[in-house]
């Protein structure tokens, strides 16, 4: 039993060891993230579908999303996802205060994707480029193209949404590691925070070109 | 087991990772400016699987962790590719079956009238 008593912090007695503890709860965390990707397929289908019925359209529909915001919030993702990355490695080799920095800095940049997201958003809905029948716009040529704004808000308004709750989920480990509650032997949520992050930036990697970059 | 225990990744790896994501952004984005036809949509989508890659083994350590996580992830994306071939194959040959052509939305159909 003494490689029991050397495991020094929460390991619940159904474990045999911090090792075993850890890898349930990723597991456990990589399987609400496949149900995440799998919420996602159904969007990411609609767009095959649609796409493939009225590739003209959304063709013509893409040239009015902005290529630089989408690059720029492209930019904004990745950096917060090294910043997090480098958080939760802190808490490995035990730096709190640099952990807590770089959490901050991953929160301030998440904001600022949803500030750029705000700017894009509220020029569609000035030049009535909307879903379904709350679609105004005149000036894209091609059948249905209120289509391929419904497709674009309900992607981009899902993922911003992931971005919220993870901006609620880095809130909650950055008090945690204020707290000292984490250490270089105790950081599954931390770890785990993290791989949600870093599977809201996976997403944004596809909807970027497909959004923003049709040929 | 003991290995994979609580890996520490050098930041100098981190940074590198992150340097090669925002380089690929880079490409993908100038690409997208050559008109290739459709091949455009097949490089966009290589170049987004090899970032989505490096964001998976490196940032979500799918490399060092316990490999049933990759494992099950990669059955996952699976999935998600059979869901999208097999819808696919009704949508785009429902023309073999019967006229398919689109088009406007008419008043009668909304479920929801307008105001």
């Amino acid at each position: 039993m003494e490689h029991v008593l050397k495991q020094d912090t929460h390991v619940a007695h159904h474990f045999s060891d911090a090792e075993q503890q850890r890898d349930s709860a990723k597991l456990g965390m990589w399987i609400f993230l496949i149900t995440e990707v799998l919420l996602f397929s159904g969007l990411f289908t609609a767009y095959a579908v649609y796409r493939a019925w009225h590739p003209e359209t959304f063709i013509n529909a893409h040239k009015f999303l902005n290529v630089g915001l989408g690059t720029l919030n492209t930019v904004v993702l990745i950096t917060s996802s090294v910043t997090i990355a480098l958080g939760i490695r802190s808490i490995q080799v035990n730096r709190r205060k640099q952990a807590i920095g770089l959490f901050i800095a991953t929160l301030v940049l998440a904001a600022a994707f949803l500030v750029v997201k705000y700017f894009e958003y509220s020029h569609k809905t000035h030049l009535g480029q909307l879903p379904g029948k709350y679609y105004t716009f005149t000036g894209i040529e091609g059948t249905d193209p209120q289509v391929f704004f419904s497709v674009y808000f309900l992607l981009t308004g899902l993922h911003g949404l992931h971005i919220v709750f993870g901006m609620a989920a880095i809130t909650w480990i950055l008090i945690r590691t204020i707290n000292n509650e984490f250490s270089p032997e105790y950081f599954t949520p931390a770890e785990n925070v993290g791989l949600y992050w870093h599977l809201v930036d996976l997403i944004w990697i596809f909807l970027f070109p497909l959004l923003y970059l049709i040929g | 087991m003991d290995k994979h225990k609580n890996h520490i990744t050098p930041v100098s790896t981190y940074l590198k990772v992150g340097g090669a994501l925002l380089v690929l952004t880079g490409v993908t984005v100038a690409v997208s400016f050559v008109h290739l036809g459709p091949f455009n949509l097949v490089v966009a989508l290589l170049i987004a699987g090899a970032k989505a890659s490096l964001v998976g083994l490196f940032f979500m350590h799918l490399l060092y962790d316990n490999k049933l996580f990759a494992t099950i992830f990669s059955i996952s994306l699976l999935f998600v590719s059979v869901f999208i071939i097999l819808i696919l194959f009704d949508t785009l040959t429902r023309d073999a079956i019967y006229e398919q052509k689109a088009q406007p939305i008419k008043a009668t159909q909304l479920i929801e009238k307008p105001n």
